[in-house]
């Protein structure tokens, strides 16, 4: 049976200064600025803009249980034309190497593949966050020949080798249908060495505990992969699961919230915080505000004052040395080898 | 306390260092070096120290075994079957005793 979103649901959760009170009122160890500080970060401050994360909507052809963006078929929220034209506008501008897109499931947008064209004719690196099983949908069969047309790296979510796992997380059939698609990018050269068609796995874990040694994981996926199904990658990031929308409802309803909290606070890398994503990427939302990293997105939780707040209003040198908003979500990508839209940061 | 185990005890386990510091720490370092990768995985050691959880029958060390053995990547169905495996040597081992049994009925009887 499909998931409900938290919104379509009408979850108190669907509210984000509601679960920014969930998060507030946990009786953790100490303040993430506080432990930031403990690290050399006070406060914890942006240094130059590397990555273009834009979020092109929140509709998604799928609905997962651990979904921080609380993304479904359900939602309408997507880019308008004009927020998506100033993103193409300041990566021109700025000179920003790497445009990340992500939604939702951002091939959805009906100009994703403009998108795609026009940030490769600027001569960015683009990466592609799919779900994979978009490229199963009909309309969508040809993504994976256009992906590799345009050299875009594919970042593709599969949490689990076990399809029963990936399935309870992702939805029944999910997993059958996510190989598939990885035999059809296989087929095309992504994550064949030497094609330079790059095919990333992120594996989330699939229940309130912390991700293992990335690289540990990553052998053992490409061999079993290889071995049951003939799929070749190249690399696994290890994702930690940040308490936020569907995971955080989750986290309550299986009474793992406060363990799982003050596990991730325990288990802080001071090791972690120089690499944090969130002090080189700027993320942009639907509506075209800003934001320091995804996480903090759907926690809306905006760039802190005095910095630009929305992309019409952005330039790259007054988001550099900006103090980054923090919060206890945070202690999610400094946990034990630290985590990242691109895996372990430590 | 109303139980001999409680899982809140587990963060404990440390005090055990209270009255015996240094043979603590002797454990301690001994036991962290048991567990770091060599000729087995972590992933595998951990799988090992689960099955072997069930065979003592130690629910402090199931608790901490099932969330390591998940977070080192084991699936349910493997961790499942390496329950198996210490299920089947303890129904083995009293199996297996069943041969003493034979000789003594052997010698036991006409």
């Amino acid at each position: 049976m499909a998931l409900l979103t938290l919104a379509n649901s009408r979850s108190p959760l669907a509210d984000a200064a509601t679960q920014r009170a969930t998060l507030a009122a946990l009786p953790l160890s100490r303040s993430f600025a506080e432990a930031a500080a403990s690290a050399g970060h006070a406060p914890l401050r942006a240094a130059r803009v590397e990555v273009l994360q834009i979020n092109l909507g929140k509709r998604c052809n799928q609905a997962c249980r651990h979904c921080h963006v609380d993304a479904g078929p359900d939602r309408p929220e997507v880019m308008p034309a004009a927020v998506l034209e100033a993103c193409l506008t300041f990566l021109d501008a700025s000179g920003v190497p790497v445009l990340d897109v992500t939604g939702g499931a951002p091939e959805l947008h009906p100009a994703f593949r403009e998108t795609v064209v026009r940030a490769r004719e600027m001569g960015r690196h683009v990466i592609d966050r799919c779900n994979l099983t978009i490229t199963r949908l009909p309309a969508y069969a040809d993504l994976p020949e256009f992906l590799a047309s345009h050299q875009v790296e594919v970042t593709a979510s599969l949490p689990s080798v076990s399809a029963r796992q990936t399935d309870t997380q992702r939805g029944d059939g999910v997993f059958d249908d996510s190989i598939a698609a990885l035999k059809r990018f296989n087929e095309l050269g992504y994550g064949v060495e030497g094609s330079g068609l790059l095919l990333n796995l992120v594996t989330n874990p699939v229940g309130a505990f912390l991700p293992g040694s990335q690289a540990a994981l990553e052998a053992d996926w490409k061999r079993e992969l290889a071995r049951r199904h003939g799929v070749v990658f190249n690399q696994l990031f290890t994702i930690t699961n940040m308490p936020i929308s569907r995971y955080l409802e989750f986290l309550i309803n299986s009474g793992n919230l406060e363990s799982y909290m003050a596990r991730l606070t325990s288990a802080f890398n001071p090791a972690t915080v120089d690499g944090l994503m969130c002090r080189t990427t700027l993320s942009v939302g639907w509506d075209g505000t800003l934001f320091d990293c995804d996480f903090n997105q759907m926690l809306e939780l905006g760039t802190t004052a005095g910095a630009p707040r929305t992309i019409f209003e952005v330039n790259a040198a007054a988001l550099e040395g900006r103090p980054i908003a923090v919060g206890p979500h945070c202690f999610g990508c400094t946990a034990g080898a630290g985590s990242s839209c691109g895996g372990t940061v430590a | 306390m109303d139980t001999y185990y409680h899982p809140k005890d587990l963060a404990k386990f440390g005090e055990m260092g209270t009255e015996a510091p240094e043979l603590w720490k002797a454990f301690s370092a001994w036991y962290n070096a048991v567990f770091k990768e060599g000729a087995l995985t972590e992933r595998e050691k951990a799988l090992i120290a689960l099955a072997v959880s069930h065979a003592v029958q130690c629910p402090y060390c199931i608790d901490a075994y099932t969330t390591a053995s998940l977070e080192k990547g084991s699936t349910p169905e493997q961790m499942t079957e390496a329950v198996h495996v210490a299920a089947a040597i303890k129904g083995g081992a009293a199996l297996v005793h069943g041969v003493q049994m034979r000789h003594h009925i052997d010698k036991l009887s006409m």
